[in-house]
């Protein structure tokens, strides 16, 4: 049995953790508030240029001329994911759920002798990924220096993307995120933006006569890179909100459990400090009996 | 009847401006520049670089974007841009800074020439700001 000195010593480090957990589901409450915000306002802009392209692909007349970006290059042999996780951890299972649904998409293209690239946005992504996919990682894009999630940033992976798509280096793009629901609830999102897959098939046809200005075709060859760019925006912002809220409740848990260990820890502590007295009362009354 | 219309500007961050009252607009389109009134026929076009005018009744302000997107359906007018700016929150120092930085990024050779020419009009742009 652990002497009473050790506990004392197990109590005060578990105490210790206890004020640090608690120190980081404070900060990442308020940092949550911020980040909820910012993915909330963020909405309306990609919501709107969905919607605008939507009207627009319906719209187009000449399907064999559109841009590829919408309508793929015909081929699906290379797939391109794109793996967007945090850069610190301690944020629960923020990350291991993002990259388990990418990993089975993985396997899925890896089974179906499909050649598989990826980029991971993120250190974290590329940790854990690259024991297992390391030769299939093309690139590893980390955002640790810029404080705040902002377009440009967005915008640079956009580039990315489109400039290797440009140079026909893969068929098929899909994102993976976070996408946030609550504080506890976050669900992993796996997304195709290339080609563009319109999730639901608009049943109000759009038929309202738009008049373009330039032609659609022009429109749309400059809307869609800027809809990728978006599209990883949105999804930055959902994901950072993640995190924080992912990070909350792992840390609401962990000082929990924290505040559970030292109750158990001091019953301990003081039971054998009481059983310690009594052993020694013992001994001080059977001596004195045997006098 | 009222000949108020409704328009919404964003930019990625955030919902930047939204007013319910306002009579035209003026928007730098990619092929000129091109006011809106109410009841203006569904339209979709680009922006380029070049100043946004928002009338209502009672002001009108400016703002200047790089880039953009306008939509016009049923008296809503949206508004998409990465990069826009509140005329009155611009002194010649910071364009001073953009113009610099967009010359610098005109004069890379390996551009192509519509990239250039949208650098070009934005210094231009700019260039001819009076500050009121």
């Amino acid at each position: 049995m652990a002497s009473l000195d050790d506990l004392k010593k197990r109590i005060s480090s578990v105490k210790s953790t206890q004020k640090i957990t608690k120190a980081m589901k404070m900060v990442a409450a308020a940092k949550l508030r911020r980040a909820q915000e910012n993915a909330e306002k963020g909405r309306p802009y990609s919501e709107k240029m969905n919607n605008i392209i939507l009207n627009l692909s319906g719209g187009i007349s000449d399907k064999e001329n559109a841009p590829k970006l919408l309508t793929g290059t015909g081929e699906e042999k290379t797939h391109l994911c794109v793996v967007m996780t945090s850069d610190r951890g301690l944020c629960g299972g923020f990350n291991t759920n993002i990259i388990k649904k990418a990993k089975q998409y993985f396997q899925k293209i890896l089974k179906e002798n499909k050649i598989l690239k990826i980029i991971t946005v993120g250190s974290k992504g590329y940790d854990q990924l690259k024991r297992q996919y390391k030769e299939n990682i093309i690139e590893k894009i980390s955002f640790k220096d810029s404080k705040n999630i902002n377009y440009f940033d967005a915008d640079k992976v956009g580039k990315i993307i489109i400039d290797r798509f440009e140079k026909k280096e893969f068929d098929v793009c899909a994102i993976f995120y976070n996408q946030f629901k609550n504080v506890i609830t976050q669900i992993p999102q796996e997304q195709q933006i290339i080609p563009l897959k319109s999730n639901k098939e608009k049943e109000t046809s759009s038929n309202d006569s738009y008049e373009f200005e330039p032609e659609e075709d022009e429109i749309l060859s400059n809307l869609l890179p800027k809809n990728i760019s978006t599209q990883i925006f949105k999804a930055m912002l959902e994901n950072s909100a993640s995190e924080q809220g992912s990070r909350m409740s792992a840390m609401d848990n962990a000082t929990r459990n924290a505040g559970e260990m030292v109750d158990k820890l001091t019953i301990q502590y003081n039971r054998s400090r009481q059983a310690a007295i009594t052993k020694e009362l013992i001994e001080i009354i059977s001596g004195a009996e045997s006098l | 009847m009222s000949e108020e219309f409704k328009v919404e500007i964003v930019n990625p961050e955030k919902s930047f401006l939204s007013k319910e009252n306002v009579t035209e607009v003026v928007v730098p389109a990619f092929e000129g520049e091109m006011g809106i009134l109410k009841d203006h026929i569904s339209i979709i076009s680009f922006l380029k670089p070049g100043l946004i005018k928002v009338f209502s009744k009672s002001e009108e302000t400016k703002y200047f974007v790089e880039d953009g997107i306008v939509e016009f359906k049923d008296n809503n007018l949206s508004i998409l841009t990465s990069s826009i700016y509140n005329m009155s929150d611009l002194d010649r120092n910071k364009i001073d800074q953009i113009v610099k930085e967009a010359e610098k990024e005109s004069s890379v050779d390996n551009i192509d020439d519509q990239k250039r020419y949208l650098i070009d009009q934005k210094i231009e742009v700019l260039k001819n700001l009076n500050l009121n």
